[in-house]
């Protein structure tokens, strides 16, 4: 049996905390981006793709540089918000809860767009003439057959969430009980003499949750699969 | 009355088609398939937007893209049946049901849930989801939900096309009563013959994105200038009245404008409304009534056009039998032989006659 310090369970609880802000904050704005990228016909739609997908394919760190230019106190984000309504991301959870939903984005979004492709655009023309205008119609018909995407996305997005190093350490630094999550703390750990036990045991737990996460996933689509009658 | 004219384009294709249709009853449009029918259902449910048209239901402008109205489909209150059934894959078949009835303009009116339920014999599927039921009933679901929604119109895009022979003859009763109890507008798209016999009142006859003709389906069956006498099957249909039972001899006689018929008893009681599809290839002619035949039905007639087939070697008559005209389809020898011209008095001896099924009221 493992035995964790108060230190470690603050990371594992820090982490579980800082995923599932960023899964709340991301999942809205990815379901809008989903569908515009997926039934939107504008110019510069291409554009939009790329830049959605970027944090996949750029350094982390990088991600994580730009957040601290962009939503800094004296960025042209964060001056503002630090002055209108006090709120500083840097250095702070809800600034690791916003490094980690920007990496985490793209996830989402592929996710929700696949489950979007799913959704037969028949059914919508078929909603329509029965009286359903474009509200009603993504509420009743839409929304719930996308849900598995959308389901498989977020659990995707928090279990990758547990994990993001390179961003949230640039953007929020490595400050225990406030930013240090999992893997911060792993590497906090290899960094000290000593800390190979406690390095060991936490990157076991990242290991468990990743797997719980991905078979979670798989079986909430299963199941949300067969209640929308697809078996 | 709905108006409709429409021009469309798209990859190397136009329709320029306009039509009315009848305020009750069945307006088939007819036409092989890739002709233009079903754009123009999309475009009459508001799915599709053509490149210009008019299209007014009793005088309400739907769309003009002259005046650039385009109502969205939620706002026409047409319900559409789709060849493939398109119900809620989410939903159960009561849920289903009720989509479009909750959506329904709160004064228009329309057979109940319940008389829904029975006409379509679909309530032991209640609780089923789509995906559980066979492609049979899931049409006639679909034909409830959109009956529901209380349409002012009903739209049917090839609603049989998707289904196998038996389950076409399964459905097709539902359709008939649908009709009779419905009394609405519903237009009707198929390239299927049968079914225009069994549900159309008026046809419009369509050919690569135009309009051939438009009219009654006893008017347009009888002309041999149209596509459809080209067909195998090609024939007047006739609508007559069961005038009684012979059951002795296994007859029953019909009585149609221009006199009486005999065919296979039937089971419809004496007093329904049939019609008969007289093919064309199964009329023969003589000049005088033959005596020992095995022919039933031997009618005089009076010899009123003959019209080319597209066939040299044949050609069609016209028979005129009181108001009824049925067509003849024989060779040029035998016109030349009997000496057949306009105005001649003869026997017209029809083989056989098919079935639609019976028409209410």
């Amino acid at each position: 049996m493992m035995q964790l310090s108060a230190e470690e369970w603050q990371a594992v609880r820090l982490s579980l905390d800082v995923a599932s802000r960023s899964v709340l904050v991301s999942l809205l704005p990815a379901i809008g981006i989903a569908w515009l990228l997926t039934r939107g016909r504008f110019p510069g739609r291409f554009l939009l793709d790329a830049f959605v997908h970027l944090p996949l394919v750029v350094p982390p760190v990088v991600v994580g540089w730009a957040l601290l230019m962009l939503f800094g106190v004296r960025g042209p984000i964060g001056a503002p918000l630090m002055e209108w309504f006090g709120i500083r991301l840097v250095f702070s959870t809800d600034g690791a809860a916003l490094a980690t939903a920007v990496m985490s984005f793209p996830l989402i979004v592929r996710a929700v767009r696949l489950g979007l492709e799913q959704v037969d655009p028949g059914l919508e023309a078929a909603a329509s003439t029965l009286g359903a205008g474009p509200i009603d119609r993504f509420l009743t018909v839409t929304l719930p057959l996308m849900s598995p995407g959308i389901l498989a996305g977020a659990v995707t997005a928090f279990a990758a969430g547990l994990g993001e190093f390179g961003a949230v350490i640039t953007f929020a630094s490595n400050i225990p009980g406030e930013t240090q999550t999992l893997p911060l703390a792993i590497y906090a750990a290899t960094q000290t003499p000593g800390g190979e036990a406690t390095a060991g045991r936490l990157a076991l737990i990242s290991f468990g949750l990743a797997m719980c996460g991905l078979i979670l996933a798989e079986m909430i689509g299963r199941h949300m699969h067969r209640l929308l009658g697809r078996f | 009355m709905l108006e409709v004219s429409l021009r469309h384009g798209f990859g190397g294709f136009s329709l320029d088609a306009a039509f009315t249709a009848a305020p009750e009853g069945v307006t088939a449009l007819f036409g092989p398939s890739g002709c233009g029918k079903s754009t123009i259902l999309k475009a009459v449910a508001g799915l599709l937007r053509p490149d210009e048209g008019r299209i007014a239901l009793d005088g309400e402008v739907l769309l003009d893209t002259a005046q650039r109205v385009m109502l969205p489909p939620e706002r026409r209150h047409f319900g559409l049946v789709f060849q493939e059934a398109r119900l809620f894959p989410h939903m159960n078949v009561a849920t289903n049901l009720r989509y479009g009835l909750r959506r329904a303009t709160s004064g228009a009116t329309g057979p109940s849930f319940d008389e829904v339920l029975a006409l379509l014999g679909i309530e032991p599927l209640l609780d089923r989801r789509p995906a559980r039921l066979s492609g049979g009933e899931r049409q006639r679901v679909a034909l409830g939900r959109a009956l529901l929604m209380r349409p002012r119109l009903l739209l049917m895009d090839e609603p049989l096309a998707a289904l196998d022979a038996a389950r076409r003859a399964e459905i097709l009763p539902f359709l008939a009563r649908l009709r009779d109890v419905a009394r609405l507008p519903i237009l009707y798209v198929t390239h299927a013959l049968d079914e225009v016999d069994a549900l159309a009142d008026r046809l419009v006859l369509m050919e690569a994105g135009k309009v051939l003709a438009a009219g009654t389906v006893e008017e347009l069956t009888a002309r041999t200038d149209l596509p459809l006498a080209t067909r195998r099957d090609a024939g007047v249909v006739i609508p007559c009245i069961i005038a009684s039972h012979e059951p002795e001899r296994g007859l029953t006689r019909f009585r149609f404008a221009g006199g009486e018929l005999l065919a296979p008893l039937q089971t419809e009681p004496p007093g329904t409304r049939l019609r008969l599809r007289l093919r064309a290839r199964d009329v023969s002619i003589a000049l005088a009534p033959p005596g020992d035949i095995s022919v039933q039905n031997v009618l005089p007639a009076k010899l009123a056009a003959i019209a080319p087939t597209g066939s040299p070697h044949e050609v069609f008559l016209h028979l005129a039998l009181g108001e009824t005209t049925m067509l003849a389809r024989i060779t040029r020898d035998a016109l030349d032989r009997l000496g057949l011209v306009p105005g001649a008095e003869v026997w017209a001896m029809i083989k056989s006659v098919t079935f639609d099924h019976a028409r209410g009221g």
